[in-house]
């Protein structure tokens, strides 16, 4: 018999099946080495913008991304994490990489509010992806204390334009940072809940967790 | 990086073997990582991400030429813990063995699944030799398996 009882499939085949997975990793342990050697290489060489992780949380699966500045976006899984992430790719930069130690200190302290223990997010954020009006807007509702609310009309007039309620709602709904910039603080006149970005029950459940903690 | 990352990572391993596959990966993903702006969104990212790969593998074969060559039985040193080892079969060896070109044509066609006419530009040579490269290759293998009888492991034939 000659070597013709293999057949050129067979040999393709092989070959893939010794070149796709290590004889002693798995593919998960493969992918994850590969992975922080990426991360690590990318840091080392300045060229990852954009780390991001997710989190689990009382509140569903929530997106962290953050820039070399700071925490720069906070996302719902409503919102789809695979959409924000195009997004920041589009709006930010398209290197962004899963580096979930950048991230650690969000996301602890993220933990930390879930739980009752922390009020207050001290943190480093980066408000890019907010302009003009809109940004100004965010800025003065970190000055919403834990368990307070404000309306959407006092926060219009404490950033310089008691007519722009309006533009409060949509600075509100196009936060980047739900939760650490606390726009599930601000309720409409009448006492009302209004609208949020992650589900009006979220944005009740969260001003009920700090009105008893 | 998941769609491409284990395409990449087969080619490295094809090209460069097993412990060497994971830093030409990590810096074929950062290389692009790099350059990804600069690319046209119309572009053809496995192709491009498979010739960042092929060109680390020449500049490593051509580092690993200036190095002594390892002999083939000294006994085998302690791997790293983590660092995956080669496969210990006739048919890694018979691959490794292949000329550069062979080895390429059968790793980007085959193992990358890449049309002759990319592999060609990719080995700087014509369609028609990049598939006769490929085909030499495939032949070339055959040979390194066990005539008559087949072992255990081609039983399935």
């Amino acid at each position: 018999m000659t070597s013709t009882n293999v057949s050129d499939q067979q040999v393709i085949d092989d070959l893939f099946a010794i070149t796709t997975s290590g004889p002693t990793t798995s593919d998960i342990a493969t992918e994850q080495r590969l992975h922080t050697r990426l991360v690590d290489a990318a840091e080392r060489d300045g060229v990852l913008d954009v780390s991001y992780r997710t989190i689990d949380s009382p509140v569903g699966s929530l997106l962290l991304a953050a820039t070399e500045d700071g925490l720069v976006r906070v996302a719902f899984d409503r919102e789809d994490h695979d959409v924000v992430l195009g997004h920041l790719a589009t709006e930010i930069s398209p290197r962004i990489l899963r580096a979930p130690r950048r991230l650690d200190g969000a996301a602890s302290q993220l933990d930390e509010y879930f739980s009752g223990q922390r009020r207050t997010f001290d943190l480093p954020i980066d408000l890019q992806l907010a302009h003009g009006f809109r940004r100004a807007v965010l800025t003065h509702l970190r000055d919403i204390a834990y368990g307070e609310t404000a309306s959407y009309a006092m926060v219009a007039a404490a950033s310089g334009s008691p007519a722009a309620v309006r533009a409060v709602g949509s600075a509100c709904a196009n936060n980047p940072l739900p939760l650490v910039v606390p726009c599930h603080r601000v309720v409409r006149s009448d006492g009302s809940i209004g609208q949020y970005l992650g589900g009006t029950e979220i944005k009740q459940a969260l001003l009920a967790m700090e009105a008893v903690t | 990086m998941a769609e491409h990352g284990p395409v990449v990572l087969r080619v490295c391993r094809a090209m460069l073997g097993h412990a060497d596959a994971d830093d030409a990966w990590a810096e074929t993903f950062l290389a692009a990582l790099k350059a990804y702006p600069d690319l046209r969104p119309d572009s053809n990212v496995r192709a491009w991400l498979v010739t960042i790969a092929h060109r680390k593998a020449i500049d490593q074969t051509r580092s690993r030429a200036r190095r002594p060559l390892p002999v083939a039985d000294l006994p085998e040193t302690p791997s790293t813990i983590g660092v995956p080892a080669d496969p210990d079969t006739e048919l890694w060896a018979a691959f490794q063995a292949l000329p550069l070109k062979q080895r390429g044509a059968v790793a980007y066609h085959h193992l990358a699944g890449m049309p002759y006419s990319e592999v060609a530009a990719l080995l700087d040579s014509s369609e028609a030799a990049a598939r006769r490269s490929a085909a030499d290759g495939i032949a070339g293998l055959r040979r390194s398996y066990p005539k008559g009888i087949p072992d255990d492991e081609h039983e399935r034939q």
